[in-house]
């Protein structure tokens, strides 16, 4: 493993392996536990550092934190020093003479957590930088995706709606690629970026056509305000071409599952009916995202062997 | 004072003496001697009329925490320069003949090479109306060229009435291509890395569809045009379209985009970012080949020096510009000298003649002959040397070449017969 976890190519498929694997056996060691807590990480501390707001984020990392025994600060832009002007570096520095063995960044500029790292002798992990990377996201979707079909290797996965502006879009692409899925990005040309052609995924326009052969369908979130930017005529156009609905669900192969890494929009990308369906897998995601976040932070602060 | 420069080869060809005396240059032969004149060894070292720039940022006044007119103006003189272009967008904008005369006499003071200030085409840069061009023009300053780089002048109807307003002031109106609604929160090159990187894209098509428009204007009117930084093998064809056509166009390509690409921005390092961005391995290749042509006319540095609070930062907040003055002609060297694309003649012709031309500055651009202006510099071509931004002349530190090693030094640099470098080294 690297020091970081910056983006999705920080992890070869032996790396990503054993993030998943290490994940199965934390899950596996706190199963049926009352005290969930492990006490691998204890002394050491572990920075949350969030510029944006992302609630479920910043839990599920400080949660993952937690169970591991690290002490645990969070630090969040708003009302901080930082409302005063100072720079990211001046933050990383402070964080960092405050002795803190990680920092988990999330941030509204792309690149934001790559500048932190040339900064700090810590690790730092990615929690999403604008509309770069997520890779943990990325990681705990792998792992379900397992969790639920039993492998990944060959496993047709359809990632809709708003790529251009996606981080998670872009971390699963690379990370389901070195994991060997097939992936295959359905957005209307809009919402996909110029240079998608050097992606390792398939793309199309036409999620119908895209269905019936999909094994796990990742409904991404799609903001209703693009529409005043003309990436789409209206939330309604966008829903009726490109929204997952109980007429379209019908159309999946019976083990095929839907995926949204949340916050969703019921009613745009998915229709409350197929979010609700035994196909939906958004709250185990959720789970998911303790157990895998758990697995990285003792990766990069523990020590390479199994748990 | 006089200098004896003895045994320099001028424009790289067969060695001779220079003699300067009295601000020109009074002989060019072999054996030369003179009197009381100071001697200046040239063996090995190539002769070129002294540079010119059309695109510096000197930041005076305003952000005099980047940059001077007498720092910028040093570090100039240490790249060669004996003249530089200052463009207007300082705080306030030189859009008053009292700006652009102010920023004149900062350089006259400083004595290093001729500041000759750029006005801005609209009123505080803001593209609504015209600045009083022909205040500018009038003023001691003696404006010729008008710029509101940066910014572009994208109101068409505007920009046609700037092309044609200029025409009686022997202007030229230097526009920054770049239709902002193409470009808006642009970050770098649209393409394969700015998808990949979460960028937004600064797409070539922005720059083209300008340039496209701006050239049949000028044509349509009858006027000057320069097209400031030309990143894109698309802008190239379009400005080989139009000077075909007779449309009298010229355009500069800075020494960043004839060497760097947008690989540099893998690194989120904002030192490499730039407006417009660092493009494609295709981009150079055609920009190079668009300079030796011809088709682009002059290499500009647009010399953009920033403070360290605004480069150290994640890359979207950062401010776009990077330095060149004391780089510039070790990249011409890397990049087509050494490369077979140009001859000294060549560089002395895109960095000199040329842009002296097009900024109508009579005592800059001349040959390397008696009864001329003494402009000129002395280059050793071999040594190599890694930069380091640290040693540079300039206040601000944020050199895109960093760590990287160039071709050629400059010895010396005389501003009409002064020397303004000797042994590498600022003389005042």
């Amino acid at each position: 493993m690297k020091r970081h976890l910056l983006e999705s190519a920080d992890l070869d498929r032996a790396d990503a392996t054993l993030v998943l694997d290490t994940a199965a056996q934390i899950d596996a060691a706190l199963a049926g536990r009352e005290v969930k807590k492990l006490p691998t990480l204890r002394g050491r501390t572990v920075v949350n550092l969030f510029f944006e707001d992302s609630t479920r984020t910043r839990i599920s990392f400080e949660l993952a934190a937690k169970r591991l025994s690290a002490d645990v600060i969070n630090f969040s832009a708003k009302g901080s020093s930082v409302s005063k002007g100072e720079s990211l570096k001046d933050t990383a520095l402070t964080l960092e003479a405050m002795g803190s063995d990680a920092i988990v960044v999330r941030h509204h500029a792309s690149g934001a957590p790559h500048r932190l790292a040339t900064w700090v002798r810590g690790s730092v992990v990615n929690a999403g930088d604008g509309t770069h990377e997520h890779p943990t996201q990325a990681l705990l979707d792998a792992y379900t995706i397992r969790q639920r079909l039993g492998r990944l290797e060959g496993v047709r996965v359809a990632i809709v709606g708003d790529v251009l502006h996606s981080r998670v879009a872009r971390s699963n692409v690379r990370l389901l690629a070195t994991l060997g899925a097939e992936v295959t990005l359905v957005a209307p040309p809009t919402l996909l970026p110029v240079g998608v052609g050097s992606w390792p995924a398939e793309v199309s326009y036409d999620l119908d056509a895209v269905l019936p052969k999909a094994d796990v369908v990742m409904m991404l979130r799609v903001q209703a305000e693009r529409m005043n930017a003309s990436f789409f005529p209206s939330a309604r156009e966008y829903s009726r071409r490109y929204g997952l609905d109980a007429r379209r669900m019908g159309a999946l192969g019976d083990e095929a599952i839907v995926m949204h890494p949340g916050p969703m929009n019921r009613g745009m990308e998915i229709a409350a009916e197929v979010a609700d369906s035994v196909r939906s897998t958004i709250v185990e995601q959720v789970g998911n995202g303790v157990s895998v976040r758990m697995a990285v932070l003792y990766l990069l602060l523990g020590g390479n062997e199994p748990a | 004072m006089s200098y004896l420069i003895k045994g320099a080869r001028p424009y790289g060809e067969d060695a001779a003496d220079i003699l300067v005396e009295d601000g020109r240059i009074a002989a060019v032969g072999e054996s030369l001697s003179a009197a009381g004149a100071e001697v200046v060894d040239g063996a090995g070292l190539v002769a070129l009329p002294g540079l010119v720039d059309l695109h510096t940022h000197l930041r005076e006044p305003g952000r005099e925490d980047a940059e001077t007119v007498e720092t910028g103006s040093r570090a100039a003189a240490l790249g060669g320069y004996t003249a530089v272009h200052a463009m207007a967008n300082t705080d306030p904008v030189a859009d008053t003949a009292g700006v652009v005369e102010q920023v004149w006499r900062l350089g006259r003071d400083a004595g290093l090479v001729d500041v000759v200030p750029v006005g801005a085409v609209t009123v505080g840069l803001r593209g609504e109306r015209l600045a009083e061009l022909g205040a500018m023009a009038d003023s001691a300053a003696r404006v010729r060229v008008f710029s509101d780089d940066g910014h572009c002048v994208s109101d068409p109807a505007l920009m046609r009435r700037a092309l044609e307003y200029v025409k009686a002031l022997d202007g030229v109106v230097a526009q920054h291509a770049e239709e902002p609604r193409l470009t808006a929160g642009a970050q770098m090159h649209e393409g394969d890395r700015s998808a990949r990187l979460g960028l937004t894209g600064w797409p070539a098509a922005a720059e083209e569809a300008i340039i496209a428009r701006d050239v049949l204007l000028a044509g349509h009117v009858g006027a000057r045009l320069h097209v400031c930084h030309v990143s894109t093998s698309g802008s190239v064809e379009i400005l080989r379209w139009a000077k075909g056509r007779g449309v009298q166009v010229t355009a500069e390509v800075t020494p960043h985009h004839l060497l760097l690409t947008d690989e540099c921005a893998e690194s989120y390092d904002p030192v490499f970012k730039v407006n417009p961005p660092l493009r494609t391995d295709a981009d150079v290749e055609a920009l190079r080949v668009g300079l030796a042509e011809g088709v682009i006319d002059a290499v500009a540095t647009d010399h953009a020096p920033h403070a360290v609070e605004d480069k150290e930062t994640e890359w979207a907040s950062a401010r776009p510009g990077m330095l060149g003055l004391e780089q510039a002609l070790s990249v011409v060297v890397a990049t087509m000298v050494e490369t077979g694309l140009l001859d000294w003649r060549g560089v002395a012709d895109r960095m000199s003649a040329r842009p002296a031309a097009i900024g109508r500055l009579d005592g800059h651009g001349r040959r390397l002959a008696p009864g001329e202006p003494a402009n000129l510099l002395l280059l050793d071509p071999g040594t190599r040397a890694a930069v380091d931004p640290a040693a540079l002349a300039s206040r601000s530190r944020n050199s895109p070449y960093a760590g990287r090693e160039l071709p050629g030094r400059v010895v010396a640099t005389f501003l009409r017969g002064e020397a303004t470098v000797l042994d590498g080294k600022a003389t005042r």
